[in-house]
């Protein structure tokens, strides 16, 4: 059975992400501390809100540094809401500095009608994944923000000069949009480093189909981790 | 695009959910959790917990419904009545609320709203507004609502439009608006009620009170600017189906969160430390 270690520092809804994974299969521990993830096979990290505060309390319980490790290492993460924004390098909500594990920044809606955006949206998948197997493209998922992760400039594909026949490399970080206003990143992936700004916790059977599919991702990947395959790829392994 | 929600609702009295019209004359209509989990997989979009027993005796048995409901349902629950303090929000949030609606207590205690917008988050505080008809209209002819409190028992002095107001500004997220004349009368949705305000807040408005078929969703939309639309007794006497409605908005051009089947990879033995 694969173990998923879930970051608890006090934000955001535990008890159903919690039984969402436990639904699907996966055997869940709630981890307050770096020690917590020992014997995890894959790591979610959830939560709402602002990332300054978050990110307070992770270094206050000693996480941040366990959890940029984890990723570095190449081992298999799920980020969740903040836990996707949480990422990259900081957060215009507030100008906190984050996990700066993939390049770029936590922003505000563009061009949002209403903020902040609550409610189900269609998440339009950009590239076949494995994190989206059996759910159909363009499903409702749950969203509760008003700022989404960007990648940095260079790593939008409107102004980066890759050959139309090429993934770009924020096509390739790129792997679910969604319209609000203007179209945000609504779900990530680089290896096994994986993000959603939505709820799976809180969409349903679309929700918990993702869930499972990421709990068997990490399982495909347990016997992967090698010092070759934790050679993550260049975005999601930049150094610190 | 956003979906307009269909969410269903159980109004839990002494731990069972019961149906009245007007407010009264209860019946039972079963347990909340089971309803709750079966509206999830029928396609609700949310499911909206309402104690009207208002005794602290019965706060126990609802915050066991939300989260036997919460563990199974996974979609967003939003629960009300007699949430008086920021710790009381808590305490619904950590049994697995995502939004807590404030009724009586943010009218006895405007700065409430303010209080629990800025430790959750707007996005998690809901205004309920109770609202009924005054009679004789306004001079000029034009229609005004009172807002009532304590389960439509007590006037407030205040008029439904300007509250509304007042509670965006004091950081709800969203407004619940049930007209009190038309609850569980089956006569429609007061869709001027609800334009009067959708054209005077921002936030989105969740209808309440008096639908009797799918049209009457749509006019709540149409007609009266509503993002979220609620029912209690149509879809627990299963009178008209979620999917029904949702035909009938889809067919109407309205955004909708469509009932997809997906199927669940098998799961093996769950366990939770």
């Amino acid at each position: 059975m694969i173990r998923v270690a879930v970051v608890d520092y006090g934000a955001g809804n535990l008890v159903s992400i919690g039984q969402g994974l436990a639904a699907v299969g996966a055997s869940v521990t709630f981890a307050s501390s770096g020690t917590g993830l020992g014997g995890a096979d894959a790591m979610v990290v959830p939560g709402v809100g602002a990332a300054a505060p978050a990110m307070d309390r992770l270094r206050a319980q000693g996480l941040v540094e366990p959890i940029r490790r984890w990723i570095t290492d190449g081992r298999p993460y799920l980020g969740i809401c903040l836990g996707l924004q949480l990422l990259f390098d900081g957060s215009d909500e507030d100008g906190a500095e984050t996990f700066g594990i993939v390049p770029g920044r936590t922003v505000l809606l563009e061009r949002a009608p209403t903020l902040p955006h609550i409610g189900w949206n269609q998440v339009e998948q950009r590239r076949r994944h494995a994190l989206f197997e059996g759910i159909p493209d363009g499903s409702d998922f749950y969203f509760v923000h008003s700022y989404a992760g960007r990648p940095a400039v260079g790593l939008t594909p409107a102004d980066d000069p890759t050959p139309d026949d090429e993934l770009s490399p924020a096509e390739e970080l790129t792997l679910a949009e969604t319209v609000h206003g203007g179209s945000f990143l609504s779900a990530l992936a680089s290896g096994p480093l994986l993000g959603v700004q939505f709820h799976p916790e809180r969409s349903g059977p679309a929700g918990l189909r993702l869930l499972s599919n990421f709990v068997r991702i990490a399982a495909n990947a347990i016997p992967q981790r090698t010092p070759a395959a934790t050679a993550a790829p260049s975005v999601a392994g930049r150094p610190a | 695009m956003l979906r307009l929600r269909i969410i269903p609702c159980l109004d839990v009295a002494d731990g069972r959910v019961v149906k009245g019209t007007r407010f009264v004359d209860l019946v039972d209509e079963g347990d909340p959790a089971e309803l709750g989990t079966r509206y999830a997989a029928e396609g609700a979009d949310e499911i909206c917990f309402l104690d009207i027993s208002a005794a602290p005796e019965g706060r126990g048995t609802l915050l066991d419904a939300v989260e036997r409901t919460a563990r199974r349902a996974f979609i967003p629950l939003t629960v009300g009545g007699g949430v008086r303090s920021v710790d009381e929000m808590r305490a619904v949030l950590r049994a697995g609320a995502d939004k807590v609606s404030l009724n009586t207590a943010a009218v006895a205690d405007p700065d409430l709203v303010s209080r629990c917008a800025a430790r959750f988050g707007r996005q998690a505080v809901v205004v309920a507004i109770d609202a009924r008809q005054r009679t004789p209209t306004a001079g000029n002819g034009s229609r005004v609502w009172d807002v009532l409190v304590r389960g439509g028992r007590e006037a407030t002095g205040l008029e439904a439009v300007a509250w509304a107001e007042r509670a965006a500004e004091l950081g709800a997220g969203e407004l619940l608006v049930t007209s009190i004349d038309r609850d569980g009368t089956g006569a429609g949705f007061d869709t001027a009620l609800l334009r009067a305000i959708t054209d005077r807040v921002d936030v989105p408005v969740i209808a309440s009170g008096g639908a009797a078929g799918p049209a009457d969703f749509v006019a709540a939309v149409v007609d009266g600017g509503a993002a979220a639309v609620l029912a209690a007794s149509i879809f627990h006497r299963r009178v008209h189906s979620i999917a029904a409605v949702k035909a009938a908005m889809a067919a109407a051009g309205l955004p909708i969160r469509p009932i997809r089947p997906i199927r669940p990879i098998e799961p093996v033995k769950p366990v939770v430390a």
